[in-house]
């Protein structure tokens, strides 16, 4: 049992850190970095994807036995797709500035690689229970990513955080970092120091058949332990 | 033990060294820079050092940081600094000169690796990152000799009056020699052709720099401009074309090797600047042509490889 409830808890921590889909992973570039003009948007895109994808992973996690393999595509789209236009109107209808903010990229959810990532890598080997702990993981993991690029291109490209003025910054923002290239930057900023973070040294494919019999293996930098 | 030093050629290490080329440099951007102190004031000359200081600084600190050898030594940050400082107004606030700095040497040098594995030319990145940042502080141009006035006089710089041909404002145009003299508005180092000029001949009688790629850069503005109706020689004498040409279509790390590559990073520059001013919504294009070239290098380095003495044919489908 407490086995059970370790293995949970690291399907929800896993997320966080050491599987971020954005930072680690790399899956949903394109809200990542079209939203994260403010951090505010940055909560509203995460929390939204976080709903949708644990409505999918628990619906596509219960129904794993009754989709045929061969058209599970198709049927995870019609599930996802649903869950998308719930939040759709339900933003629309409460948070009507949120979701003008937010544009086309909330009803691109629907093929956002991260939702279609656990529902393919995940929900459709795991029990509902374990799908629905990833999916809050990954949901948190995803929202802390573009709440962080949010509020650092926030903060240096408008002088703003959630809407304050910053005092020094407000004069001369650098307006660089709320357009594309700036967002650009700050992702990769980020992701190197959570490389440098997570593991000291990136892990490494050998390409090679192995250091056995390589005249090379003594000046190559890889060790067989990488592999 | 072992004294007898192998090694590939050039076994003559004295021949030239990084920091010759880097010297000589400095050296050929002092006419212009003199001629912009003179101009635009003390406070040029205080933007300059700022930006030469803190890109050694920036330079010495990464490689500190990164636990590599200090390079310095080979002047290439100050040759950046002092670029730098030429492609910015002499108004501009200091510390954005100091994230200017920043950005050429940290980000666009040193993050790719230091000296000679740069993509993109330092200065010329820096000074876009610098002007997509700070748009205002870019552009607040001052006539030249109007500094000591307590409120030095504001003018467009010659690209914006350009758009006044014809119109009754048409006499606020200068004329050819104020432009080659660098008597307008504009970049600290940028607006005096003549001083560049004389910097950029002196490279190239020291066999620094290669003149093809600046050539055929105002070659393919000047013509273009011309077929298109424009005034050829007031839009090569405007802007940034000079300091842009001489100094930074011709860094060693950014450009093209053989000579017909070089020549294609020319047009392809001109082409571009000429798009840019013509067509664009910004004023002046040579930093955003010289950039979009750097890009390109590597495409233009293949496609223009030359063939090596006596080598075969490459068998092709290997």
């Amino acid at each position: 049992m407490a086995d059970k409830k370790n293995s949970l808890f690291g399907e929800l921590t896993k997320g966080i850190i050491k599987e971020n889909p954005t930072l680690v992973m790399l899956l949903g570039m394109c809200p990542t970095l079209a939203v994260t003009t403010q951090a505010m948007n940055g909560i509203g895109m995460g929390l939204a994807t976080t709903f949708v994808l644990l409505g999918s992973n628990i619906v596509i996690s219960a129904l794993r036995k009754v989709i045929p393999d061969k058209v599970r595509i198709p049927a995870f789209i019609v599930i996802i797709a649903s869950f998308v236009t719930l939040i759709g109107f339900l933003l629309e209808g409460f948070v009507p500035s949120l979701y003008d903010s937010l544009g086309i990229y909330l009803t691109l959810i629907t093929v956002n690689c991260i939702i279609f990532g656990r529902a393919e890598m995940f929900a459709s080997k795991n029990n509902v229970i374990a799908s629905a702990f990833d999916a809050i993981g990954m949901g948190i993991g995803f929202t802390l990513a573009l709440f962080l690029m949010g509020s650092i291109r926030e903060i240096i490209g408008a002088g703003q955080w959630m809407g304050m003025d910053i005092p020094v910054m407000h004069s001369n923002p650098m307006l660089l970092f709320i357009m594309p290239a700036g967002g650009f930057f700050t992702l990769g900023c980020i992701i190197a120091a959570v490389n440098k973070l997570k593991n000291k040294k990136p892990p490494q494919e050998l390409s090679c058949g192995g250091c056995e019999g390589c005249p090379m293996a003594e000046k190559c930098g890889t060790k067989e332990s990488d592999k | 033990m072992n004294r007898l030093i192998v090694s590939p050629s050039p076994h003559d290490e004295n021949y030239l060294k990084t920091s010759t080329i880097m010297l000589n440099v400095i050296i050929a951007l002092m006419p212009a820079l003199i001629v912009g102190c003179v101009y635009f004031g003390l406070r040029a000359l205080l933007l300059t050092a700022v930006c030469v200081g803190s890109c050694v600084l920036f330079e010495f600190l990464t490689r500190k940081l990164m636990k590599r050898e200090n390079t310095i030594g080979d002047l290439s940050a100050v040759v950046t600094g002092v670029i730098l400082a030429m492609n910015l107004p002499s108004t501009l606030p200091l510390w954005m000169a100091v994230i200017g700095s920043f950005v050429a040497i940290v980000v666009v040098k040193q993050l790719f690796g230091g000296i000679g594995q740069n993509f993109a030319n330092p200065a010329i990145t820096a000074r876009i990152v610098l002007m997509v940042s700070f748009p205002a502080a870019m552009t607040r141009w001052v006539e030249p000799f109007t500094h000591e006035a307590v409120d030095a006089v504001s003018g467009a710089t010659p690209l914006v009056l350009d758009s006044f041909r014809g119109t009754t404002d048409e006499i606020l145009m200068p004329s050819y020699l104020d432009l080659f003299l660098g008597k307008t508005g504009g970049c600290l180092g940028e607006t005096c052709a003549l001083a560049l000029l004389i910097g950029g001949l002196y490279l190239a009688v020291r066999k620094i720099i290669n003149l093809a790629a600046p050539l055929s850069f105002i070659g393919s503005l000047f013509v273009l401009t011309w077929v298109s109706g424009g005034d050829p020689v007031y839009q090569i004498l405007a802007g940034g074309v000079f300091l842009g040409a001489f100094f930074m279509a011709t860094d060693y790390a950014t450009t093209p090797i053989s000579t017909k590559g070089k020549i294609v990073f020319g047009l392809g520059c001109g082409l571009i600047t000429f798009v840019i001013r013509r067509f664009g919504s910004f004023p002046e294009g040579v930093s955003f042509s010289i950039l979009l070239m750097n890009v390109l290098t590597p495409y233009i380095e293949q496609l223009t490889r030359t063939k090596v003495l006596g080598a075969k044919e490459a068998e092709k489908n290997e």
